[in-house]
């Protein structure tokens, strides 16, 4: 072709005006904190393996989980899921269930048989852990990813501690709970149960453990005084429930009060009811916004047909009866007598007023200080004793499975460490990526899925698990609710939304780059970038 | 029967048998026919096989986008998209589009057509499309006026189009096959303008060329340029000051290339088809001229049978007619005028406020000449239609040859109305604080 | 447990690709084999909605067509950002006349076409709303009348911006433009009756005709497929925020062009042969002056003596929008 000068041109030729050069801002690429993660005292990346869960890569979705925490079906049940609250996606219309999602991981890698290698060498150190619960569990799990020897050793006859002996099986049913231990027995760990170890110094010379990670728990259910005839039947919350998992299960009767206003108590009130008492009722000297168990439980319990007292302080119990104060709040929410009282009918009176735990491992054991009934830490979990860590509920901490979990992590990695001779440094903490940062227009309209529950009929009988899992394509619905705050999850937009030509698309996984010969700096692929996943810095001159 | 297959008939009325000519072979022998100039200049288009023909009606040109449209509509000019737009800028755009698009292009306007239509007319040569476009010349309003003069196509005159006037219906006929093959050699477009009624409706004896002879004078149209999915360019970009001169002096350099191009196409033209056509000029007695008279378009005619009258009379006198506008073929000029005392310019257009305009260009080429012709008189004539006739030219020439005229003639104007008028505008001009308006106001009677 | 129809993907589901849907269901945008007909280098401002407009267009009118698209294009700033001597950025045969041309020109290119018989060879005809609604009006109108095998698209920023702001035809009452200046008792573009050209095209009843935005570039690349997909005159008005005209961040081109759909201030809807065939719906309302508060062009009605009667006119015409074409459903939909 016989093109005339300067009318007519070859196409594409602007691509020699680099037209990057007006730039006075700079976009780039994140990976921000999500809540999600931010919240989650496993510290698992619920956002990543969300990610993974998105597109149909259960096992891969697991894995990133199991990085973090073994219990993925454990969690999936029992965690109280402070992600959830943290969720941005709860102030667009409800938090992703991310609680479900995370179960039916679990539940599909125990129908798998999906297992985690131990890929590390073998270190030569053995460390020894003193308890099989959550956190125990967990940092034998992790040290022996991270190729130390561990033997675990727990006085009782089973393994999981609390999650065994303080959660009723119709939230958590025993063959899930041994699944996921045996998974941690499979890799190599050895397990002494019935064998309580009575002076952890002693115990790491005597045997030669290199380091030892206490997490005994808080087993012993605290008592409070309370003005009672000969005959009454009162009993702490912690052993009914341990209980349960005897052959005999314990005798409450028809009519039974449980005293206080935590999930404990909820747990024995719902437990009773299944167990045959026809009037259970919980007693609690607060209002139920006061209440510090979860909103959900007691709603399951009230649906099933326990009954609630508020404002309420047990004055006074004898044989088939309770009689309680009634209180008010005062100005700043304390509860004070009011001087009026009522009479409750009560065969037994089950007290849940918290637990504590037998410290006596560490009685003695030069430098562990204790405080408070709990054991003081420093920031790797460390007790005041070289080599001798500690975590789960016997350290000042929350009391949930989710934070023993997270110790039982954070302890196995510094133990590594510390055996290693190195620190361990806990990674970065990106930004945290607020719920401003994002643009919502982009998700649509997706109400959350809720996991079926049993019938309250065939609850207040049974113990089969009162909430069932989401099946496959809804936990998937569910999961492609995550917003993917503050990262990447490649839906094209500043691909698309780009003016000019200037992000090239790196293929799948590989997501993006700007291209800084031409991009302008307009912040269109900010704006519109779901995730808030780019930021602006202010480009250098 | 239609007429283009008449036109393949021989005088006694046999189909001959389609023969395919290539390169110049002999001049077949003519078929004359008693035709519309229009009618003349469309079945020329016709046989120039233009594929996109767009149309806008507007007097004087009407008659040959009929008849073009009738051709397209029945299938003997085929194929071909015949277009009715919505207006003469339409029109020249949609040219523009299809030239653009590698097809052959043609359309026709007049008058306010054109000056609707400037625009495009402007962009088309820009772009280096080798549009035809048929003039027919006509005043430009207001007053409003129908009939023919060359302000239209004059207008034009510094938009890059080649300008070619035709002398009578043959010669526009002609010009027509000849402006296809100028524009598509040197992608420019081209305009041959045709005296509005004077032609276009005039009934002549014509001769149409067979198809195949056209066939064999005009190539299938190569665009230099085009608009390609498998080729893919941008055309019509905008070019700032950096390039802009060059663009523009290019423009200049292809209509110096269209002053050597004519007379080569009308010579091709006469060895196929046997007429001397076209060409940048033709001069007439001009030999031994004392004085020449430089005329364009369907005047010449007239003038020239007044030189012959003068001529027996013994008044050295001759013509020089000019065919191409655009590109001024200076050159041939001065080689026609340089043996001339002195060169009197008819011309059916003028420049308010100076005068000729195809004199200032015959001045400006005659500047350069040893000898310059010592006369020179503009003459302005036939504006709005007005009728030249051999008696007003008659008297003109003579005046001329006495060296009486006037530089700038206005032919056969009414003085007389002229005077009374400007005399009553005086009397009446009321335009700012001058002392007239003062007194006038002063003395409160309007008058002084 | 309710019946809960499963999305086809939720993560995103109004965004421009997404990996969780297979490659033929992304938007021609996600594409990295896209044409990017209108390519890097290009002088348009920061965050240009024509550009962006353009190159969405341009892109899926080439895939619908097989890479064998024409496009005119209109004088504007379209035009001159893309083809300034001696680059071009446009990577498709291109060609530019004339402002009021394009519809016109864009004739004789599918003309050409139709007498060499390629069929396969589209024509796309684009401007800018001075050069569709104002200048180039009646060469686009011509061009639907005759119904010509030309797709026009209008990428309408409510002004002459190119030349610096001034009024079109298209300027939004109350805007202020270099033109219809903010001052004086009735600031800004005068409340006219409007000239809304979708709805003139509808009265040409031509084959197709719809608007979009460039904030919902899936319902913009469906359009422009469908009318790809049909012959004769074809218009598509694509809103194409403007951050200079507008006074708006340069990174809120497509915000505000959500925010103009969602308010009701521009209807989104398609028509054919002069029936309108269907609307998009407005997904969460917006009062007016969330859409006009981020310009300044509109800072004259909020600014110290705000003008609430001239919003609350504004929000009327809004209002009518939305009743006239239902953009609002009644229905609730989940």
């Amino acid at each position: 072709m016989e093109k005339p000068f300067a009318i007519t041109l070859d196409v594409g030729s602007s691509r020699a005006n680099k037209t990057g050069a007006w730039r006075t801002q700079r976009p780039v690429y994140t990976d921000l904190l999500p809540p999600c993660s931010d919240a989650c005292p496993a510290g698992e990346q619920v956002q990543q393996w969300l990610y993974h869960a998105e597109e149909g890569g259960y096992e891969r979705a697991w894995r990133q989980i199991m990085s973090d925490n073994p219990f993925p079906a454990i969690m999936g049940r029992v965690c109280y899921r402070p992600c959830e609250t943290a969720c941005n996606r709860g102030r667009l219309d409800e938090a992703v269930g991310i609680n479900s999602v995370e179960r039916f991981l679990g539940d599909e890698a125990i129908r798998q048989g999906w297992t985690v290698p131990v890929e590390a060498a073998s270190s030569g150190r053995h460390v020894l852990v003193v308890g099989a619960g959550p956190a125990g569990l967990a940092a034998a799990y992790h040290l022996r990813l991270l190729g130390h020897r561990v033997t675990v050793r727990d006085s009782g006859s089973k393994p999981g501690g609390m999650m065994r002996y303080g959660i009723p099986v119709y939230r958590l049913p025993r063959d899930v709970l041994d699944a996921e231990i045996q998974r941690i027995v499979d890799m190599g760990v050895t397990l002494e149960l019935g064998t309580t170890v009575r002076d952890a110094a002693e115990a790491m010379a005597a045997d030669g453990f290199d380091a030892v990670f206490l997490a005994v728990g808080a087993h012993i259910g605290q008592r409070t005084y309370i003005p009672a005839g000969d005959s009454a039947r009162i009993m702490d919350a912690v052993s009914v429930l341990r209980g349960m998992e005897d052959e005999d299960l314990p005798l409450l009767g028809r009519r039974v009060a449980v005293y206080g206003g935590g999930n404990t108590a909820l747990d024995v009130a719902r437990t009773a009811k299944r167990l045959g008492a026809t009037d259970p009722i919980v007693v609690y000297r607060r209002s139920r916004e006061r209440m510090p168990a979860h909103d959900f439980e007691v709603a399951e319990a009230i649906e099933e047909g326990v009954r609630m007292n508020w404002l309420s302080t047990v004055a006074h119990a004898d044989a088939g009866t309770i009689t309680v104060e009634r209180m008010e709040l005062d100005e700043s929410g304390y509860p004070q007598p009011t001087g009026e009282f009522d009479e409750l009918g009560a065969d037994a009176l089950v007290l849940a007023i918290g637990q504590v735990s037998d410290l006596s491992v560490v009685d003695g054991v030069p430098g562990v200080h204790v405080a408070d009934a709990v054991v003081e830490v420093d920031r790797t979990m460390m007790t005041g004793h070289q080599g001798i860590f500690a975590g789960g509920d016997m350290v000042p901490a929350e009391r949930t499975v989710t934070t023993a979990v997270g110790h039982g992590k954070l302890a196995a990695r510094n133990i590594d460490a510390w055996l290693r001779h190195r620190r361990y440094a806990e990674p970065d903490r990106a930004e945290l990526a607020d719920y401003d940062r994002l643009n919502p227009w982009y998700f649509s309209d997706a109400p959350k899925q809720h996991r079926p529950r049993l019938d309250a009929a065939r609850r207040a009988s049974t113990f089969d698990e009162v909430v069932s899992g989401l099946d496959e394509s809804t936990a998937l619905f569910e999961a492609r609710r995550c917003m993917s705050c503050g990262n990447c999850f490649e839906c094209d937009n500043c691909y698309g939304v780009c003016p000019d030509n200037a992000i090239r698309k790196l293929g799948p996984g590989q997501r993006y780059e700007i291209d800084y010969d031409y991009c302008k700096g307009c912040n269109l692929c900010v704006a519109e970038c779901p995730a808030g996943a780019i930021s602006v810095l202010p480009e250098r001159s | 029967m239609s007429e283009q297959r008449e036109l393949e008939r021989s005088p006694n009325g046999r189909v001959e048998p389609g023969e395919h000519t290539r390169g110049p072979a002999a001049p077949r022998q003519p078929l004359y026919r008693q035709l519309e100039g229009s009618r003349g200049v469309a079945e020329a288009v016709a046989r120039c096989r233009p594929e996109v023909v767009c149309a806008y009606p507007i007097s004087p040109q009407t008659h040959i986008v009929e008849a073009l449209s009738a051709l397209v509509k029945s299938g003997e000019l085929t194929p071909c998209e015949f277009i009715n737009v919505e207006s003469e800028f339409g029109a020249m755009s949609v040219a523009i589009g299809a030239s653009a698009a590698g097809a052959r292009a043609y359309t026709a306007t007049a008058s306010q057509g054109l000056l609707y239509m400037a625009e495009a007319v402007y962009n088309a040569a820009g772009l280096g499309l080798p549009i035809v476009m048929t003039v027919a010349n006509r005043a430009i309003g207001a007053p409003i006026n129908i009939w023919n003069d060359h302000s239209d196509s004059m207008s034009q005159r510094d938009s890059g189009w080649i300008q070619l006037y035709a002398e009578d219906n043959q010669e526009a006929l002609d010009l027509h096959i000849q402006a296809f093959r100028l524009a598509e050699e040197l992608s420019v477009p081209v305009m041959v303008c045709m005296d509005g009624f004077v032609l276009t409706h005039a009934y002549e004896r014509l001769t149409v060329p067979s198809q195949q002879d056209v066939d064999a004078f005009l190539p299938p149209y190569t665009p230099r340029q085009v608009l390609d999915p498998a080729d893919p360019v941008s055309i019509g970009a905008m070019v700032g000051p950096e390039a802009f001169t060059e663009v523009r002096y290019l423009a200049h350099v292809k209509q110096l290339q269209a002053e050597r191009a004519i007379p080569q196409v009308a010579e091709d033209f006469a060895a196929a088809f046997g007429r001397d056509s076209g060409g940048l000029l033709h001069t007439y007695r001009c030999d031994d001229a004392e004085t020449i008279v430089v005329a364009l378009g369907s005047v010449l005619g007239t003038i020239k049978d007044t030189a012959d009258d003068l001529r027996e009379e013994g008044m050295r006198i001759g013509v020089v007619g000019l065919t191409s506008f655009r590109p001024f073929p200076a050159d041939a000029i001065r080689a026609a005028l340089s043996a001339a005392r002195r060169v009197v310019i008819v011309e059916r257009a003028f420049s308010t406020g100076i005068g000729g305009i195809v004199s200032a260009d015959v001045w400006n080429a005659t500047s350069g000449l040893r000898q310059r012709p010592a006369h020179g008189y503009t003459v302005i004539a036939g504006l709005g239609g007005r009728p030249i006739t051999k008696a007003s030219l008659r008297r003109l020439f003579v005046d001329a040859v006495a060296d009486r005229l006037e530089p700038l003639t206005f032919l056969d104007l009414d003085r007389d109305l002229v005077d009374r008028e400007l005399r009553r505008m005086g009397e009446r001009r009321r335009s700012g604080p001058t002392a007239e308006n003062l007194l006038r106001d002063i003395d409160g009677r309007g008058r002084l | 447990m309710a019946v809960q129809q499963i999305k086809f993907y939720q993560t995103g589901s109004f965004v421009v690709g997404n990996r969780l849907l297979s490659p033929e269901q992304r938007a021609v945008q996600a594409d990295p084999g896209r044409a990017n007909a209108l390519t890097c280098g290009h002088r348009a401002c920061q965050g240009c909605g024509e550009a962006l407009g353009a190159r969405y267009v341009v892109d899926t009118a080439l895939r619908a067509a097989s890479n064998k698209v024409i496009a005119v294009n209109a004088t504007g700033c379209l035009e001159v950002f893309s083809t300034p001597y001696p680059e071009t950025s446009w990577q498709l045969p291109w060609l530019h006349s004339l402002f009021g041309n394009a519809a016109a020109v864009a004739t004789g290119v599918a003309a050409a076409q139709r007498v060499k018989h390629r069929d396969d060879v589209r024509v796309l005809a684009q401007g800018g709303d001075g050069g569709t609604v104002d200048i180039g009006f009646a060469c686009l109108s011509g061009m639907f009348e005759r119904n010509d095998d030309v797709l026009y698209v209008c990428y309408d920023n409510e002004a002459y911006m190119n030349t610096g702001v001034q009024r079109s035809g298209a300027t939004p009452p109350a805007a202020r433009t270099a033109t219809t200046q903010a001052v004086g008792s009735d600031p800004g573009n005068l409340f006219g009756q409007g000239k809304n050209v979708p709805l003139i095209a509808l009265a040409h009843e031509i084959p197709y005709v719809a608007t979009a935005t460039v904030a919902e570039l899936r319902d913009l690349e469906a359009k422009v497929q469908y009318a790809m997909s049909l012959r004769g005159a074809r218009y598509l008005h694509v809103l194409v925020p403007c951050p200079l005209g507008w006074g708006s961040d340069s990174s809120e081109t497509i915000r505000l062009a959500r925010l103009a759909k969602e308010s009701g201030l521009f209807p989104v809807f398609e028509a054919e042969r002069g029936e309108i065939t269907g609307v998009s719906k407005i997904r969460r309302q917006v009062p007016v002056e969330e859409y006009l508060q981020p310009q300044r062009r509109y800072a004259h009605l909020f600014g110290p003596s705000p003008r609430p009667e001239v919003v609350a006119r504004l929000q009327a015409r809004a209002d009518r929008n939305i009743e006239r074409f239902g953009l609002i459903d009644d229905e609730v939909d989940n």
